[in-house]
C-alpha cells in the first residue's frame, strides 16, 4: 500500500502505463529470467522450424543409413554430413531427431495443458460462482482426483485408450484439469469478495458481464503462472510416460522416446544417445521453470518490493 | 467517565534521553531513482515520554519507525546515528539488534496478525516469546504470559491463554499483540497506527493501557498515527513529517494550539470540529510530492500559502524546544489557544 | 418533513455456516468445529427523507456494513422490507426494481480494492451508464468526462489505470463511477477512512457540494463521530446488530441518551482534549454468535438492572424525533 504513494507522483509518468508494460518491465529486471526466456524462446524456435533447420528428416526412413548407425558425436557419415550429436542405432542423425523430438514434446505439453486449463477454469469458476451443493460435489470430484498420483491416472488411461499423440494428450489434459480447477476456484473466491465486484453488482451490471469482465481477467495472472509451469510437468509426465512405453508412437518419437532408445546403450559407452535428448528435456523443463518463477514472482503483490 | 485532567507521570524522567536520533536518512534503491524516505531525522525520547510522529501517508512515518529497530528490508539503507541507552543502534549488529527488539524496544503493527502467528495458540507463542529473552521456568513463563493478558484487560486469561488468534475479535487480537509486546517490560515501544482499524470504545481501552504502563514502569512511546485527535489526547510531544523530514516539534499544547509551520496549520484546520459543523473543511490545495521529485528548498512550497521567494533556500529548524523547518511561520495569535480563532 | 425516499422496516440479516461433509465427519471424530449463525443485523427499522445525510456509526463488528449492503441491494435481507419512494422493492416488476436498485448507489471503503486493475479509469466509469443505455457510444466520452470533472478529476486521465492514482483521487474515481449511473441515494461505507486528514477534508467537502448539486440523500457510515457530526443531519447508533438510539445530529451529540451513546461520544478522542486520562471499559466485550439475553449491552451498561438481563428494551419515541431502546426512559 505504501509502496504506491511514491509511484503515483503526478506529471512524473504522463504516459498511461498498461498493467502489461508495467508487467514486462518487472519481468526483465531479473538476469536469470531473462536467460530463461531466451533459451524458452530458443527451444521453441528450434522446436517451430525443425523441418527447415534439422539436418535431416528422421521420420524419413528413406533418408537413413544403417551403416551410419552408432556414430559419435563430430563423426562425419557415410553421406559426408558432419553428424554434430552423433547417430543412433538406425543410423538417425540425433540432432534431428532431437529437433524433433522438441516438437512433439512441446505439442503434448502445450495442448493438453491449454485443454487442461480450459476445462479448469470452467469447472472452478462455476464452482466458485455458484457455490453451495454445485461447489461441494466440483471440489470433491476434484480431491479425489488429486489424491491419486497423476502418472498412475494417465498410465491406467493410456492403458484403455491405447498409444497415440492424441491419446498422450486427453490422459495429460485429464490428469491436469482438478489443479486449475482448484487454483481457479481458489483465485476467484478471493477476487468475488473484493469490493469492485460489489461494486459491479450495485451498478446492476449482468452476471455474464461481472465474471467475463471483471472476475475473470483478474482470476487470469496466477494462473498463467501455473499454466507456465504445468507445462513443464506436462512434458515431464509425457518423457516418463514414453519412457515407460505407453507414450507417444514410435514413428514419432518425443524427447522421452529419444532417451528410452537409448538407454540400452548407456552402459556399452554409447551415452549420446540417450545424453543429448536428456539435455534437451532438461533445459526445456529448467527455462520454463525460470520464466514461470520470475512471472509468479512479479505477479504476486505480497512479494512485490 | 470522562476525566479531561492533566495527568502527573513526568517525574521519572531524569538526565540523558532514552532515545536520540541523529539525521536518520533512510533510501530505497527503485527503478525510477533512489527514494529518500527518510531525510535527516531528529528525535528524542526520554523515559516514561509519549512522543506522536504524525504526518500524511507516505511521508515516512513506518519507515522511520522500521529504521529504528534495524526492520528495513536489504534495497533499503540507513545512515545516520540511533543512541538507544548509549548504545548507537545503526552500527549494532544483526545478532544485538535481535536482542534488543525481543527485550529492550517491541513494535506493535497496525496489523496484529504482523505479530501474531495464525497456526500456533496464544499461550506457545507467549511462552516462546519470554523464554527467548529469559532464563526461567516453562512454569514461570506461563505466569508471566498470563499476566500480560490480565494487564490489558483480557477477561478469563487462563482459558484465553489456550486459543487461537482467530478466535479473538479484532480489538482482542490487537490487545493480545500488545500483551506480547509488554512481556519483558521494554524500555520503548514503537506503536505503528495500532488503533487505527479499531472503533473508539476499543480505542480507549487499549489507550488506557499504554498510558497506564508509560506512568507506572515508565516505559517510552513512539505513537506513529495520522489521527491528530488521538495524538493530542494522549500525547507529550508531538513530531510532524512532511516528505521524509520533521517539520516542526513541540509540546502538545505548542504544536496544536500554536502551530508555527504552514503544513501542520493546514492538518489541524482539516480536522472536522465541533464550532464549524456543516461548513466546508479547510483543506490543503495540491498534493503530497512525489519523493524522487522533490521541489527545491522548502519540500511543501507548491503547496504553502505563505511561501515567498527565499523558500526556495533550504530552511533549517527554527525555535527552541518548539521548533519549526520555517521561513515563514504562523504567527503566534496574542490571546487564546489557534484552534478557536476560526469560530 | 416530505415522505421518506427510503424505509427500512424490520430488516435483518442472518449469516449462517453449515458444516460441509468433510466438516462433519470431523466433527463425529471430535473435532471441535461448529455450525453458527451471525445475527448481523436485527430488526431495523429507519426511514431516511429525500435530501437528507443520515449517519451511522457503531463498533466494529455491530452490521454497519451489513446493513449497508442490503440497502445497496448487494446483499438480500433475511427477513424484513426495503421501501423506495413507498413502495416495497420486492414486489417491484424487473424493470423498475433495476431502476430503483440503480438509484441506490454505494461508495466504497478501500479506494484500491474497489476499482478493478484491469479497467481504466474511463471504463470504470463508463460502463454502466453504457450498459443501461443511459447514453448512447458516441457520447460516452464526453458524458464520462462531464462527471469527472465534477469529482474534480482532470478527464485527461481516463486513460490511466487505477494504480497510477493517489488514495483521494481513486476515490474521487469511486464516487464518478456511483455518480454516473445518475442515483439518488449514496450509501458511504467509511468512505473517507482510508484516507489523510488533508485528503479525507477534501473528499468530505465534495460530498457536501455533490449533496447540493444534485439533490442527493445519505448514508454515511464512519467510526469517526468527528466527520459525522460534521456530515450529518440525523445520527443513528447501532450496537450488536440493533439501532440503539436515533436522533438529529447537534442533539444526539448534545446530550445522548444512551448508555452505549454516551459511552461512544466520551470515549472519542478529540484534537481540543489535551492528556486525558482513558478509563477501561469494564465488562466483556460479547461476541455477534452469542449476544446476551435481553438488552445486549448490559454486561457493559453501568447502569444495568434486574430487568435489563432478562427483557430487550424496545425502540421508543423519547422526544419528538428522537429514538432511544433503553430500560431507563421508562422508569422515569
Ligand atoms: N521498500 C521500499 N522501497 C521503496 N520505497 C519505499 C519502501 N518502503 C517505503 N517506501 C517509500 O517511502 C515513503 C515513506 O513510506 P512510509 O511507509 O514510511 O509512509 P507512512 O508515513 O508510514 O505512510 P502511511 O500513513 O501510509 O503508513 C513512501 O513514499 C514509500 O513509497
Ligand atoms: N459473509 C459473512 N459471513 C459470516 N459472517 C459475516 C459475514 N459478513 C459479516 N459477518 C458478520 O456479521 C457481523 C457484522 O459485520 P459488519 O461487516 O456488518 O460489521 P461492521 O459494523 O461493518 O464492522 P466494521 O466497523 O468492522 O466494518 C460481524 O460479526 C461479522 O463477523
Ligand atoms: S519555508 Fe516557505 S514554503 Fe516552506 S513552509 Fe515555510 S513559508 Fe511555506
Ligand atoms: S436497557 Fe438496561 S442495560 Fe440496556 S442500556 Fe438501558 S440501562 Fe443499560
Ligand atoms: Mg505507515
Ligand atoms: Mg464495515
Amino acid at each position: 500500500m505504501t509502496a504506491t504513494v511514491g509511484a503515483t507522483g503526478q506529471g512524473a509518468r504522463a504516459r498511461a502505463e498498461t498493467p502489461m508494460a508495467r508487467f514486462a518491465a518487472e519481468f526483465a529486471r531479473s538476469r536469470t529470467a531473462m536467460l530463461g526466456l531466451l533459451l524458452m524462446v530458443l527451444v521453441v524456435g528450434s522446436a517451430l522450424l525443425a523441418p527447415l533447420i534439422a539436418p535431416q528428416d528422421p521420420y524419413d526412413l528413406a533418408q537413413l543409413d544403417i551403416l551410419d548407425g552408432m556414430l559419435a558425436p563430430l563423426a562425419e557419415g557415410g553421406s559426408g554430413a558432419t553428424h554434430w550429436l552423433g547417430t543412433d542405432d538406425q543410423g538417425r542423425d540425433m540432432l534431428s531427431g532431437i529437433l524433433y523430438g522438441l516438437r512433439t514434446s512441446l505439442l503434448v505439453g502445450v495442448s493438453s495443458t491449454v485443454f487442461g486449463l480450459a476445462l479448469g477454469l470452467l469447472v472452478g469458476l462455476s464452482a466458485a460462482y455458484f457455490g453451495g451443493w454445485v461447489d461441494t460435489v466440483i471440489m470433491r470430484i476434484v480431491d479425489i482426483q488429486l489424491s491419486f498420483p497423476a502418472i498412475l491416472v494417465a498410465l491406467i488411461l493410456l492403458a484403455l485408450l491405447g498409444k497415440g499423440i492424441d491419446k498422450v494428450i486427453i490422459a495429460l489434459t485429464t490428469v491436469q484439469w482438478a489443479y486449475y480447477a482448484r487454483t481457479v476456484r481458489g483465485t476467484a473466491l478471493v477476487e468475488r469478495r473484493k469490493e469492485y465486484i460489489e461494486a459491479a453488482t450495485c451498478l446492476a451490471l449482468s452476471h455474464g458481464r461481472i465474471v467475463r469482465r471483471h472476475l475473470l481477467p483478474n482470476c487470469l495472472p496466477p494462473l498463467i503462472v501455473v499454466a507456465t509451469v504445468q507445462v513443464a510437468h506436462a512434458i515431464a509426465l509425457e518423457a516418463t510416460l514414453s519412457f515407460l512405453g505407453v507414450g507417444v508412437p514410435v514413428t514419432q518419437p518425443s524427447l522421452g522416446m529419444l532417451i528410452a532408445s537409448g538407454y540400452q546403450y548407456m552402459l556399452s559407452g554409447e551415452y549420446w544417445i540417450s545424453v543429448f535428448p536428456g539435455i534437451a528435456l532438461l533445459v526445456t523443463i529448467v527455462a520454463i521453470n525460470l520464466v514461470g518463477d520470475r512471472m509468479r514472482d512479479v505477479l504476486n503483490p505480497r512479494l512485490s518490493r | 467517565m470522562n476525566q479531561d485532567q492533566p495527568m502527573k507521570g513526568q517525574q521519572i524522567e531524569a538526565g540523558a534521553p532514552l532515545l536520540r536520533v541523529e539525521g536518520l536518512r533512510t533510501e530505497f534503491e527503485t527503478r525510477a531513482g533512489a527514494v529518500r524516505a527518510v531525510d535527516g531525522v531528529d528525535l528524542e525520547i526520554r523515559r516514561g515520554e509519549i512522543l506522536g510522529l504524525v504526518g500524511e501517508s507516505g511521508s515516512g512515518k513506518s519507515v522511520t519507525g522500521l529504521s529504528l529497530l534495524g526492520l528495513v528490508d536489504p534495497p533499503g539503507r540507513v545512515g545516520g546515528r540511533i543512541l538507544f541507552e548509549g548504545e548507537d543502534l545503526a552500527r549494532a549488529g544483526e545478532r544485538r539488534l535481535r536482542h534488543i527488539r525481543g527485550a529492550r524496544i517491541a513494535m506493535i503493527f497496525q496489523d496484529p496478525m504482523m505479530t501474531l502467528n495464525p497456526v500456533l495458540s496464544v499461550e506457545t507463542q507467549m511462552v516462546e516469546a519470554v523464554l527467548a529473552h529469559a532464563r526461567v521456568t516453562r512454569e514461570e513463563a506461563r505466569r508471566r504470559s498470563r499476566d500480560a493478558l490480565a494487564r490489558v484487560g483480557i477477561p478469563s486469561p487462563e482459558e484465553r491463554l489456550r486459543a487461537y488468534p482467530h478466535q479473538f475479535s479484532g480489538g482482542m487480537r490487537q490487545r493480545v499483540a500488545i500483551a506480547i509486546a509488554l512481556l519483558h517490560a521494554p524500555a520503548l515501544i514503537i506503536a505503528d497506527e495500532p488503533t487505527t482499524a479499531l472503533d473508539v470504545t476499543i480505542q480507549a481501552q487499549i489507550l488506557f493501557e499504554v498510558q497506564k504502563l508509560c506512568r507506572e514502569t515508565g516505559t517510552a512511546l513512539l505513537w506513529i498515527t495520522h489521527d491528530l485527535a488521538v495524538v493530542s489526547t494522549l500525547a507529550d510531544r508531538i513530531a510532524v513529517m512532511y516528505a521524509g523530514r520533521i517539520v516542526e516539534t513541540g509540546s502538545v499544547a505548542e504544536v496544536i494550539d500554536t502551530p508555527r509551520h504552514p503544513y501542520t496549520r493546514g492538518l489541524i484546520n482539516s480536522v472536522p470540529s465541533r464550532n464549524r459543523r456543516g461548513q466546508p473543511l479547510a483543506q490543503i490545495p495540491g498534493m503530497t510530492p512525489s519523493l524522487l521529485d522533490l521541489p527545491r528548498g522548502c519540500a511543501f512550497r507548491p503547496r504553502c500559502p505563505r511561501a515567498q521567494e527565499d523558500c526556495q533556500e533550504e530552511p533549517g529548524l527554527f525555535g527552541a524546544g518548539h521548533r519549526w523547518r520555517c521561513f515563514h511561520p504562523e504567527p503566534v495569535p496574542a490571546m487564546g489557544p489557534a484552534t478557536e480563532v476560526r469560530a | 418533513m416530505s415522505a421518506p425516499i427510503l424505509e427500512l422496516q424490520g430488516l435483518s440479516k442472518r449469516f449462517a455456516s453449515r458444516l460441509d461433509l468433510a466438516e462433519r465427519i470431523a466433527k463425529a471424530l471430535g473435532a471441535r468445529v461448529e455450525e453458527y449463525d451471525v445475527q448481523a443485523v436485527s430488526d431495523v427499522s429507519l426511514a431516511v427523507a429525500e435530501g437528507e445525510v443520515v449517519g451511522l456509526v457503531g463498533e466494529s463488528g455491530c452490521g454497519k456494513s451489513t446493513l449497508a449492503r442490503m440497502v445497496a441491494g448487494i446483499l438480500p435481507p433475511s427477513a424484513g422490507t426495503l421501501r423506495w419512494r413507498g413502495r416495497a422493492l420486492a414486489e417491484l416488476p424487473a424493470e423498475e426494481r433495476r431502476r430503483a436498485n440503480l438509484a441506490v448507489q454505494m461508495v466504497f471503503q478501500d479506494p484500491m480494492a474497489s476499482l478493478n486493475p484491469r479497467l481504466r479509469i474511463g471504463e470504470i466509469i463508463g460502463e454502466a451508464p453504457r450498459f443501461h443505455g443511459i447514453v448512447g457510444a458516441g457520447e460516452a466520452e464526453d458524458y464520462v468526462a462531464g462527471i469527472m470533472r465534477l469529482v474534480g478529476l482532470d478527464p485527461a486521465y481516463s486513460r490511466r489505470y487505477p494504480h497510477q492514482f493517489s488514495g483521494g483521487q481513486r476515490q474521487r474515481v469511486g464516487i464518478a463511477r456511483a455518480l454516473a449511473v445518475k442515483p439518488d441515494f449514496l450509501v458511504c461505507d467509511e468512505s473517507v477512512a482510508a484516507l489523510d486528514v488533508s485528503i479525507q477534508a477534501q473528499i468530505i467537502n465534495l460530498f457536501m457540494r455533490l449533496r447540493e448539486e444534485l439533490r442527493l440523500t445519505y448514508l454515511f457510515i464512519s467510526h469517526d463521530l468527528g466527520v459525522v457530526e460534521h456530515i450529518s443531519d440525523r445520527t443513528v447508533i447501532m450496537y450488536l446488530g440493533r439501532v440503539v438510539e436515533a436522533a438529529p445530529t447537534p442533539e444526539l451529540f448534545a446530550a445522548p441518551n444512551h448508555p452505549y451513546a454516551r459511552a461512544l461520544l466520551a470515549e472519542s478522542p478529540r484534537i481540543d482534549t489535551r492528556k486525558r486520562a482513558f478509563a477501561p471499559i469494564k465488562g466483556e466485550i460479547p461476541s455477534p454468535l452469542a449476544p446476551p439475553p435481553g438488552c445486549t449491552f448490559h454486561p457493559r451498561c453501568p447502569h444495568a438492572m434486574e430487568r435489563c438481563r432478562r427483557e430487550a428494551p424496545a425502540l421508543r419515541e423519547i422526544a419528538p424525533g428522537r429514538l432511544s431502546a433503553c430500560h431507563l426512559n421508562d422508569v422515569t
